[in-house]
């Protein structure tokens, strides 16, 4: 029962260590930052397709944005004809604003009538229509009329959010960080609602308040996951001037590499519960806010947990190795390489997993992929 | 550098329990055990109010306000109990009211007051002739046969037309011609349409507000607008309410014209009738002309009816408009099937991250579980409590906040353990590993959560309805999120630490050092005498 550090691993021969202990030792390191224009590219494919989208096919809004009025009863049972029916009787009414009406059927028996803007009588009226085809009585039926106004106050109100929110955030992210970093978390930022909101647009998901406010809560969520990546980064770039075995890249890529277990973890328990009630409030009760929010965040969460591992560190990399100092290294990291292979590893094939020469006795970065490890106590003592 | 003094687990420990129970104490005291629920999932009635002025500014937050009391005070006289009148924005009011179907009450918040003082012409007791229901009959209004009210149940007033263009207007004053006062005989009042735009410089025909009485009005000469405030009370030395009166430099002056004009008339062409929304609130008798723009109304009022007759003045008085820009209804069905809703996908959500976490993190699993559920209690303890101390209603929005959040702080939890973890593949033992982990995780913890408290506060202040209910719980329950943290969370592991199961790093623990591949050197302190804290204090190198 030595205390001394054993020379050797002593890991149990037969387990191999598992792929989370690979990461964060450096000995599994996967190519991310190295790869950077690869995922650019993807990026670059997803924002045009959903810039393309939402320019051709716009965005479904509902009626909280158009006005009108929504009507919705459950139905004791619902048959093929009732759509027609409860058609033919709205129609009936004559009402101008009910000319047209798109009545669904939506959840399991429930009966919804979209019009165009009514009055509050004309409501009340194809509520009483409603309620008699359905045969319910007319306090079971759920109205909602809304005025033109109300969605382009939502509209307003939404883009001074995203507008002083992005500004807050840049602050915030230069104080706790840098500028640089700051940009590069808001390029992931800005790309995660693009995309989120292109997706909307090529299938056709309704477009509600709900909707919005998940739009605004996935830019919250992804500053969230590019925080916990960036406070690894930043540990491990600190002082790094001041040696020369590795450069800032590779230093970046080690962070994304150690916090990817995390990220991915921090997104698959975000996602448990958004699933939820995606699944609750989609497949339940068909439509309503629970489906909006959900589907807009389930939606986001899973973008803003790609952009966070693949696009603000990679972004954050380049945008710092331009600086003098940051040169100056990799010319002396290059330089004590040999000088003939690339500082950053560009056209690496997958990570393999390392021989033994990653044991914990050996020296630093001597890892097949030239990344930096971490250093044990035993190392640290002794270097 | 090591943490030095030992760390002390049972005393945020402590402190949370007192919170708690200080909390739920509270609300032992208050009596309620649930929080107020929203409209989605009680049912009820909402009205939304969008103001607009007429030179198409921003409404000032003081005829907001005031505009708030007279709606307020106009609900509650209707009957409705438990309605809520609140502002939203900067230009919109809200009333909700938890019964559905009242349409009536919906037409009345969403109607423009239109406010007129108009002089009287003529008056004459009684309803008027009840419609006949002839389908064919000429669009003549009013029969002169039959004032015998048949109680005609069915036919609507509607079924005849009612033209007030075939009743004669002009704008003349001073008693009715003759022509007039037939026709005012024949009017009847349920020919009087409420809120229709009525020509303030034609007279007009109508009824008081009880159905009692009609008039032959003149043109209107002061309108709403000039009257600059109304108040009711007592004057000095008397017993009796009266209604205190307050025009604006130009209405002084219209209602010095006015009253002059009238008070040298016999009555009844010496009142002049306050119109509200097309009907007679009150005609006051003139005794002589009122200079100055003061006037006081009196007569038989209480403080009930001074007050109101106050805030009708009030409200005519107000240079807003108001459009309805949203009236949704909720069944009571739909609120109950929306709450099943939001708690079973709470459930499932809750169940699916303790399961994972169980998987992932094994022995570890259970600490999340009783931080989820401890965080659970205080977040709905505070949800009671806000209900009770500032009237904050749960909506479905704010369920699912909820549920989002458990994510969210499980997210923290995530963020400690791997730090632990980290601090174990250095080669710690597992006992300090807990603390530096600490110290690392800390900071993360705060950032994080600091960015989702902004993220929180920024929806909040610029979502609009129900939806903000979202961001209020992220933000209590960011907040719920530090504190459980900090005061659990934290000690609780420390706690856990010192017992064999996990400081010695059990498979099942989630802390095995084998597992984490830790190169196997310190011993667990519980097996022998606590390893060499002086080694650990130096061993350390920069981390």
């Amino acid at each position: 029962m030595s205390d001394a550090p054993e020379a050797a691993p002593t890991q149990a021969p037969t387990r191999r260590r598992s792929l989370s202990n690979r990461l964060y030792t450096g000995e599994t390191s996967l190519g991310i930052v190295s790869r950077a224009r690869r995922w650019y590219a993807i990026s670059a494919v997803l924002l045009v397709v959903a810039v393309g989208a939402l320019i051709f096919r716009g965005l479904e809004f509902g009626i909280e944005f158009t006005g009108g009025a929504e009507i919705s009863a459950a139905a004791p049972s619902t048959d093929d004809s009732t759509v027609d029916d409860v058609t033919d009787a709205v129609v009936a009414t004559g009402i101008d604003g009910a000319a047209d009406p798109r009545v669904t059927i939506i959840g399991d028996d429930t009966v919804r009538v979209q019009a165009g803007s009514l009055s509050t009588e004309e409501t009340n009226a194809l509520r009483d229509v409603l309620a008699d085809e359905l045969g319910v009585d007319s306090t079971e039926v759920t109205t909602q009329v809304i005025g033109p106004s109300w969605g382009a106050e939502i509209t307003r109100q939404a883009s001074l959010g995203l507008g002083l929110f992005v500004v807050a955030v840049a602050i915030f992210l230069s104080i706790a960080y840098e500028w640089k970093l700051a940009v590069a978390a808001l390029v992931s930022l800005l790309h995660d609602v693009v995309i989120t909101v292109g997706i909307y647009a090529l299938v056709g998901f309704d477009v509600t308040p709900a909707t919005v406010i998940g739009f605004l809560t996935i830019l919250g969520y992804s500053l969230y996951d590019t925080v916990v990546i960036f406070d690894k980064l930043r540990e491990n770039t600190k002082g790094i001037t001041a040696q020369n075995r590795h450069t800032y890249a590779e230093a970046a890529n080690l962070a994304v590499n150690q916090s990817l277990m995390r990220s991915m973890n921090t997104s698959i328990i975000a996602l448990l519960p958004i699933g939820a009630i995606l699944f609750v409030g989609a497949g339940l009760l068909g439509a309503g806010t629970l489906k909006d929010l959900s589907l807009a965040l389930f939606i986001g969460v899973a973008v803003g947990t790609y952009s966070s591992i693949f696009i603000a560190t990679p972004l954050a990399a380049d945008l710092k190795r331009r600086e003098p100092a940051l040169q100056a290294l990799e010319r002396r990291v290059a330089a004590r390489r040999g000088g003939t292979a690339p500082v950053v590893p560009v056209s690496a094939a997958t990570a393999t997993p390392a021989v033994s020469s990653a044991a914990r006795g050996a020296v630093v970065e001597s890892g097949s992929r030239r990344q930096p490890q971490k250093r044990t106590r035993a190392q640290r003592r002794s270097s | 550098m090591a943490k030095t003094p030992t760390p002390r687990p049972w005393r945020p420990l402590g402190f949370l329990a007192l919170v708690l129970a200080a909390l739920y104490g509270g609300l032992a005291l208050l009596g309620t055990w649930s929080p107020r629920l929203g409209l989605d999932l009680e049912g009820g009635t909402s009205v939304t109010l969008t103001a607009s002025t007429t030179d198409g500014e921003a409404p000032s937050a003081e005829s907001m306000s005031q505009a708030l009391d007279i709606i307020r005070s106009r609900v509650n006289g209707s009957g409705v109990s438990e309605a809520e009148v609140s502002t939203q924005g900067s230009s919109s009011i809200v009333v909700s009211m938890p019964d559905v179907g009242e349409d009536d009450l919906v037409e009345m918040v969403g109607q423009t007051a239109e406010l007129r003082f108009r002089p009287v012409r003529a008056v004459l007791d009684g309803a008027g002739p009840v419609e006949q229901p002839d389908p064919s009959a000429s669009p003549s209004a009013p029969p002169t046969a039959t004032p015998t009210a048949t109680p005609t149940p069915t036919p609507t007033p509607s079924a005849s037309a009612t033209p007030p263009a075939d009743l004669p207007l002009s704008d003349a004053t001073g008693p009715a011609t003759p022509e007039e006062q037939a026709a005012l005989a024949g009017f009847s009042c349920d020919d009087v349409e409420t809120g229709a735009a009525d020509d303030p410089k034609l007279s007009l025909y109508t009824c008081d507000q009880d159905n009692t009485t009609r008039f032959l009005l003149g043109p209107a000469d002061v309108v709403g607008t000039d009257v600059e405030s109304a108040t009711a009370a007592i004057p000095q030395g008397d017993v009796s309410w009266v209604v205190n009166l307050q025009f604006t430099g130009e209405g002084s002056d219209k209602f010095y014209a006015s009253t002059q004009a009238l008070s040298t008339q016999a009555p009844p062409q010496n009142s002049f009738a306050i119109v509200l929304d097309g009907q007679v609130v009150t005609y006051p008798e003139v005794t002589s002309a009122i200079p100055g723009g003061q006037a006081t109304i009196s007569g038989s009022f209480d403080q009930e009816s001074a007050q109101r007759l106050a805030t009708v003045l009030n409200y005519g008085a107000l240079p807003l408009t108001f459009e309805t820009s949203d009236v949704s209804t909720v069944t009571p069905t739909l609120g109950a099937t929306q709450l099943e809703a939001g708690l079973i996908a709470g459930a499932i959500g809750l169940g699916l991250v303790l399961l994972y976490s169980l998987i992932y993190y094994r022995g570890l699993g259970f600490v999340v579980m009783a931080s989820l559920i401890v965080a659970g209690g205080l977040t709905y303890g505070l949800l009671v409590l806000l209900g009770e101390a500032i009237g904050f209603t749960l909506t479905i929005a704010g369920i699912a906040g909820i549920i989002v959040s458990i994510g969210i702080t499980a997210d923290s939890f995530v963020v400690f353990f791997e730090r632990i973890r980290d601090e174990i593949r250095e080669g710690r033992s597992v006992r300090m590993a807990v603390e530096t982990g600490w110290d690392r995780a800390r900071r993360t913890i705060l950032t994080s959560d600091a960015v989702s408290l902004l993220a929180a506060f920024f929806l909040y202040v610029f979502s609009v309805a129900n939806v903000r209910g979202f961001a209020f719980a992220l933000g209590l329950t960011t907040l719920v999120d530090l504190v459980i943290v900090f005061l659990f969370t934290k000690p609780f592991v420390t706690v856990l630490a010192r017992s064999r199961f996990f400081g010695a790093g059990h498979p099942w623990s989630g802390l095995d050092p084998e597992r984490l591949g830790a190169p196997r050197r310190v011993g667990f302190a519980g097996r022998r005498r606590p390893a060499q804290p002086a080694k650990e204090a130096t061993a350390e190198g920069k981390n």
